[in-house]
């Protein structure tokens, strides 16, 4: 069921070149240490760095062997060593460990190590004090982006979301300026950029200084317009469970670099298939942005035009099998194989998810959100707990619990931590301490208990009084106001209503019709009113640190509706979910726009939780 | 103009001419008499040194440096070196050179004073006291020394020492009593105690020619005398009193010198500094002989001719003008005149030379414009600088060579700042190189006016430099430190907006309070940082922690960096923060990298008491279970020999159950006030993983269940697990077992479960829910038995009558 794309729809920017561009920086780095090395490289890198060139590549200039990094002491032989790593102190204590070893057994190499995509102050102090900064050079492969589709560039930092909002760390904020940076001067100039949260600020700010440093060059905008987010805006969207194919596909097998490994049960043999998961996949373009209900149907209709496609042979005469199999067979099969994938993989998810369970767990989140029958969700939660299905998951639920409900009671909050502790053990108590610092779950404050009493209330009078009070009483509390916000916005609609998943008529359909994300939500309204007036409470109940700023010189002819005005680069700090992209791809198609995804990272509910998990150092 | 030529002299096919430059404006007494002189090519300045006649020891000589005009720029008071015979400045690739040779006679070097490295080179066999004459010269990257001592020629590099014998040298000399090298290095002339004078290539490969001067005395100094492109090498040699050129014909040109005067080698010819006047000799370019010289029939004079006539309104004009047309070489002309407009010194000759082009250039159709635009630009340039007041007397061919850049760094060292602007914009360099750059280095030197208050200089200095594009404050806020002006210095820095340039300098004045908040206010992390560590070795512990206390950015930072570095300084930090809870959870994951459990129990007792502090009860009380249940588990397995330590309550419970310690689980699970719902779904569960159905059956009938309340209620919660468990396990039968014990509302869910349609079919047509016997319908298939899907359809359209 492919959507038309509306005919006045832009077309998106070549992002290649951003690949290429690293390519050559990458080559022109290591011929900066001539003759044969080794390379070493950190784990997390090895995806992207294949993306951007190949084994063959790297040999071609003279690296010998290829190592991961593994924090061990290495065996190479080679006495040129070369380290592509991330700007961490763990890894480059490592380094100094391999330099000082060598030192202690007289033996003598090269060492150079490039740090992508910079370096940062505190490596080269490290690399200072363990004595060895006369030993090594040190370079920067500016390796900022990495295009994963043709509407998705990823910036490949994980950490982005813990450094910056619980550690409060903002080493990667200037990362995230340079990279907006670069897609400014390849692709700009922007004329206007929106943005709200700290960090999109602080990026932004950013950004424009390394404009005025830089010099300025007059070319003909591919992106017009930029809106930036911090992923602690919206933290309910990201732990909600996925049901669109391809946040399916990511929740389930999860995607590694716009790479899926599909295990024997989905490939029904007895081995592992790694899938290129893009818009280069037919198949799977047509249902990636699908409700999961509508893909098997999707797919049992294209088997059965394969079918019709291959059935032409029968009446052929051989002049005209000839052009069939040089011209159409290899596309059928090449077809064929990635439907049977596809297939594959639906059956394996419907499996785990038609399941009695996964139902009734939907049935849990879609209630947390309307904040329908709270009490019954708890019970749910608790005998989740109680029965040790997986913790991330026990985890996500008691976040939406309190992200939605602004908090848990007090003694609803100690008794779920205590069995959660029982159950998977104290050392979450470290992680519980993350996650409060971070607002993910937190215990209503005294004074808030009075939200929590309005919103019985309001559930059970549920008309306009209610959402007055509501209003009222939000602004004692600083929290999530997720209730509030969703009233305003009306990201919840109305359940009585059957939501036909075939026809989405919102971005909910992501969510089988349950709900809106914020994130999303708040990008379609800015760019309707083209600012954030009107939205003055919802910034308020958001925290502000929300901008648009005319940015182009050309602000007078801002208003003609270029082709460039109408590609919307969306830049997510802290990761985004498929689900998300989805949501924008259809607001996009709605709206005759185009989304251009930016994020730290891919992320959805389990990597997100995983990375505030603090048991075993 | 009409005596233009009047001052040339032949030599051989070239002639050389002696153009006054200045007269000069300094008054010296004996002239240069007494005096030590020094000059800098390129129209450089002049370094004076008068030797006392009664040397006293009160008062030291004074080094005067003056303009070429003899216009004073600045004294210092003279260093004496003792040591040092001689000294020689030479031009090496690698900049600005020095070479001494000293009392021991030995040589030293250095390629570059400002990166000075002194290089000794090797001893001179048999030399003793100074070298009759010696010079500096450059091959091939290298710098060599060249020396006479006596008649024996040597040159010195790095590692030895060679002797060396110039080609066709007359045999009547006995000595070499002087020598010289050309500018580019390539010549090289020797002059004998003979009287004669050799000129060869720097190589010894070559003769040029050898002229008999017939004069024996040893000439006071001597300079090649050459251009690029000349028609002949010559060299100048000067004697007290003459002033001789000489070239590769026999014939010289002598001029009588009426004072002590100085010869100066140049690219293009030399200058002569004299006490009251300042001149240069050259060799006349070709473009200005083929114009000036008389009865000259080349296109240039034709056409220098044709615009005279012009100008006095003659026909004439007509007539040469058809004669260079003629021969079509009016291009050629236009491009003499205008070359030969650079050669010249005199503004009017230039003026006259290029209105010569100018009206040639009417009669072309095509003749590009650069040529003479640019001429007439660098003639402006050069003839403001020439200008007796700046006092640099450069030719058009140095200027070249020297370039504008250079030629502004002179200008703005000499504090001529508004002419360096001057020129700038008149050349329209870009900002960043040249007025950006001029205003820089006045600010520099604005700020170290010292009776100036700090407010008016400050005011001064951002007024001019304003918004002037590539100015960095910090330099000048550094130049006004390094005068101690700290005060000035900030205020400076306030104007600069890259704070990547301000925290340094902030750091170096020590105001690291300052320098934190402008690091923090950039938000780029690593000049942070950078404070950070600059506080950490400055201040005591106390006092940073209290900076970084009020500033969260860097505390954090901080951390971050403890946290993978130095696990200790992060629990002073957390102590000196009184931040107790995040004491307690140092402590507690201090505890998970202890292997000993004795010190693992302390670190978690050490947590709990943080967690008291911190009034977090919560945490306290689940790290004290957390304890007591590693103590549990430790009993347990030095009793039993199980390996339960570290596993949390639940596994421990789960491994108990499973292990049929079922005693050590009931008091586990009462100690630990386990939820019965949980304690019941581990048993459930343990007793069904090892197929325990006895076991379980009894657990389930048991009367004595902990939950002593409400029966009936907590039947209905738990019967539902039951089946749910067995079918888990594959075993239905067992399941069915508990399906009579599921309440009314559960049993279709309970039967479906354990795949029991036709039970499913009953209970569901008993209660009579729509709902439930269409689920029960969809799970037919169509080899279900007919009549249950006929009283199943049945029972649904009465249900849905109701």
């Amino acid at each position: 069921m492919a959507h038309s794309v509306r005919r006045d729809a832009p077309e998106l920017p070549d992002f290649s070149l951003l690949k290429r561009l690293a390519r050559d920086q990458l080559i022109y780095l290591l011929e900066q240490l001539p003759g044969r090395k080794d390379l070493f490289i950190e784990a997390d890198l090895m995806s992207p760095l294949d993306r951007i060139a190949n084994v063959i590549t790297l040999k071609q200039h003279d690296v010998d062997k290829l190592y991961k990094v593994e924090y061990k002491p290495i065996v190479s032989t080679s006495d040129q060593l070369c380290f592509l790593i991330r700007p961490r102190i763990k890894t480059v204590k490592w380094i100094c460990d391999v330099v000082n070893t060598d030192k202690a057994f007289g033996r003598f190499r090269r060492y150079k190590i490039i740090f992508s995509p910079q370096k940062f102050y505190a490596c080269e102090n490290l690399l200072e004090e363990q004595g060895i900064f006369g030993d090594v050079t040190t370079d920067e492969w500016s390796f900022y982006l990495l295009p994963l589709d043709d509407d998705i560039i990823s910036l490949e930092l994980p950490e982005f979301f813990r450094d910056n909002f619980l550690e409060g760390d903002q080493r990667w904020v200037r990362t995230a300026g340079s990279a907006l940076h670069l897609l400014h001067s390849v692709y700009g100039p922007f004329s206007k950029v929106y943005g709200i949260g700290r960090c999109s600020k602080m990026a932004y700010e950013s950004w424009r200084e390394q404009v005025e440093e830089g010099e300025q060059r007059a070319r003909q905008a591919e992106i017009g317009n930029v809106f930036l987010i911090d992923r602690d805006v919206d933290l309910v969207t990201p732990l909600c469970s996925q049901v669109v194919y391809e946040g399916l596909v990511d929740d389930i097998f999860r995607i590694k670099c716009g790479c899926v490994e599909f295990g024997p049960d989905v490939t029904s043999s007895d081995k592992s298939i790694k899938v290129m998961l893009n818009s280069q996949d037919k198949v799977f373009n047509e249902i990636r942005n699908e409700h999961f209900s509508q893909v098997f149907g999707f797919l049992s209709q294209k088997a059965r035009n394969l079918q019709t496609a291959y059935d032409k042979r029968s009446g052929m005469d051989i002049k005209q099998m000839k052009t069939f199999v040089s011209e159409e067979l290899k596309g059928l099969k090449q077809e064929h194989r990635l439907l049977s994938l596809h297939i594959g993989a639906s059956e394996s998810m419907m499996k785990k998810k038609t399941k009695q369970d996964f139902q009734e767990l939907l049935k849990t989140e879609h209630s947390l959100l309307e904040g329908f029958e709270i009490r019954e969700c708890i019970s749910y939660i608790e005998e989740h707990i109680n029965r040790q299905v997986s913790m991330v998951e026990s985890m996500r639920l008691l976040c939406l619990l309190s992200l939605t409900e602004n908090g848990l009671l007090p003694k609803d909050y100690r008794s779920l931590k205590a069995q959660f502790l029982q159950s998977y053990g104290i050392d979450h108590l470290l992680t519980f301490s993350n996650l409060k610092q971070l607002g993910l779950l937190v215990e209503q404050q005294p004074g808030e208990t009075l939200t929590v009493m309005e919103s019985r209330v309001g559930k059970l009078v549920n008309d306009k009084t209610a959402g007055k009070l509501t209003d009222a009483f939000s602004s004692l509390s600083k929290k999530s106001n997720f209730r509030a916000l969703g009233r305003r916005l009306n990201l919840v609609p109305k359940s009585d209503e059957e939501y036909d998943l075939r026809v989405p008529r919102d971005m909910a359909y992501i969510f089988s019709g349950a709900y809106i994300p914020l994130s999303c939500k708040l990008i379609e309204q800015v760019l309707e009113r083209d600012g954030w007036t009107g939205l003055e409470e919802v910034t308020r109940m958001l925290n502000g640190h929300e901008f648009a700023v005319t940015a182009g010189s050309n602000g007078s002819d801002a208003r003609v509706k270029t082709d460039s005005q109408r590609i919307i680069l969306v830049m997510f700090l802290g990761g985004c979910t498929f689900s998300e992209i989805s949501a924008l791809r259809f607001l996009g198609r709605e709206k005759g726009l185009k989304f251009i995804v930016v994020t730290t990272a891919i992320t959805n509910s389990a990597r997100l939780l995983e990375s505030m998990l603090d048991n075993h150092a | 103009m009409a005596f233009i030529t009047a001052n040339w002299n032949p030599l051989g096919e070239a002639f050389y001419r002696k153009i006054e430059l200045y007269e000069m404006g300094w008054s010296l007494r004996d002239g240069l008499k007494e005096c030590l002189v020094a000059a800098a090519p390129y129209g450089g300045p002049i370094a004076l040194l008068r030797q006392p006649q009664r040397p006293s020891s009160s008062a030291r000589p004074q080094l005067e440096i003056y303009s070429s005009s003899g216009v004073n720029m600045a004294s210092f008071p003279e260093v004496v070196q003792n040591q040092v015979l001689e000294a020689k400045v030479f031009h090496s690739p690698y900049g600005t050179g020095v070479a001494i040779v000293t009392g021991a006679s030995r040589f030293t070097l250095a390629t570059n004073i400002d990166d000075l490295k002194l290089r000794r080179l090797p001893e001179v066999p048999g030399l003793q006291g100074a070298p009759s004459c010696w010079a500096v010269l450059t091959q091939d990257r290298q710098t060599k020394v060249l020396l006479a001592n006596g008649a024996d020629l040597y040159i010195l590099d790095n590692t030895s020492c060679t002797p060396v014998t110039p080609p066709g040298l007359s045999p009547q000399a006995c000595s070499i009593v002087n020598m010289a090298v050309s500018f580019s290095y390539k010549y090289l002339a020797l002059f004998t105690d003979s009287g004669h004078l050799w000129m060869g290539s720097a190589n010894f490969k070559d003769k040029l020619s050898e002229v008999d001067t017939k004069v024996r005395t040893p000439p006071k100094q001597m300079v090649w005398c050459r251009r690029p492109k000349s028609q002949q090498p010559s060299v100048v040699i000067m004697w007290d009193r003459l002033l001789l050129v000489a070239g590769e014909c026999t014939d010289t040109i002598q001029y009588t010198l009426d004072e002590e005067s100085v010869c100066v080698a140049e690219l293009d010819g030399v200058r002569i500094v004299g006490g009251s006047r300042h001149e240069l000799l050259q060799e006349v370019p070709s473009a200005c002989q083929d114009i000036f010289k008389i009865a000259s029939m080349a296109p240039g004079a034709l056409l220098l001719e044709a615009h005279k006539e012009y100008e006095k309104s003659s026909q004439k004009a007509d007539e040469y003008l058809r004669e260079i047309k003629e021969q079509s070489v009016l291009g050629e002309a236009v491009r003499q005149c205008v070359e030969a407009a650079g050669y010249e010194h005199e503004p009017e000759t230039q003026k006259t030379l290029l209105r010569a082009a100018s009206f040639g250039k009417c009669f072309l159709s095509n003749y590009p414009p650069e040529p003479f635009v640019s001429m007439c630009r660098d003639l402006k340039v050069l003839n403001s600088v020439r200008d007796y007041t700046v006092g640099i007397p450069l030719t058009h061919t140095q200027y070249k060579q020297m370039t504008v850049q250079v030629l502004i760094d002179r200008l703005v060292y000499r504090k001529l700042y508004p002419l360096a602007i001057e020129i700038c914009r008149y050349l329209k360099t870009p900002e960043y190189q040249g007025v950006s750059r001029v205003l820089k280095h006045w600010a520099c030197c604005k700020v170290q006016q010292k009776e100036e208050p700090d407010e008016s200089i400050a005011h001064a200095v951002s007024v001019k430099l304003g918004e002037a594009a590539g100015i960095s404050y910090s330099e000048i806020a550094a130049r006004a430190y390094e005068c101690g002006r700290t005060e000035l210095a900030i205020k400076l820095l306030e104007f600069e907006p890259r704070s990547g340039e301000q925290v340094p300098l902030l750091l170096k004045m020590k105001r690291s309070q300052l320098a934190l908040s402008k690091a923090i206010e950039s938000g780029d992390t690593d000049l942070v940082y950078t404070v950070v560590t600059y506080l950490k070795n400055e201040m005591n512990r106390g006092d940073f922690f209290m900076t970084l206390r009020n500033q969260p950015v860097a505390l954090s930072l901080y951390r971050q960096f403890c946290k993978h570095q130095e696990q200790d300084t992060l629990k002073d930090l957390f102590n000196q923060d009184d931040d107790h809870q995040e004491l307690g959870n140092f402590y507690v994951k201090a505890s998970y990298k202890e292997k000993k459990l004795e010190a693992r129990l302390s670190l978690l007792q050490s947590a709990v008491d943080e967690y008291n502090k911190a009034r977090n009860e919560f945490a306290a009380k689940a790290t004290e279970e957390e304890m007591k249940l590693l103590r549990f588990q430790r009993r347990l397995d030095e009793e039993k020999g199980e390996a339960l330590l570290g596993l949390s309550l639940q596994e421990t419970l789960h491994a108990l159950l499973t292990s049929n310690f079922h005693k050590q689980a009931e008091q586990l699970y009462r100690d630990f006030r386990v939820p019965d719902k949980r304690y019941w779904w581990l048993k459930l569960t343990a007793l069904a993983e090892k197929d325990d159905w006895e076991e379980m059956e009894k657990f389930a009938k048991s009367k004595k269940s902990p939950i002593g309340y409400l029966v009936c209620c907590l039947y209905n919660l738990y019967t539902k697990p039951f089946v749910e468990v067995c079918v888990k396990q594959h075993n239905k039968y067992e399941a069915k077992k508990y399906v009579s014990k599921v309440t009314p509302e559960q049993k279709v869910k309970a039967h479906l479960a354990i795949g029991d349609l036709e039970g499913a079919a009953e209970a569901a047509i008993e209660r009579r829910s729509e709902g439930e016997i269409s689920t029960v319908l969809s799970r037919c298939s169509p080899t279900t038995d007919r009549a249950l899907l006929e009283r199943l359809n049945r029972a649904r359209s009465t249900a849905a009558k109701k």
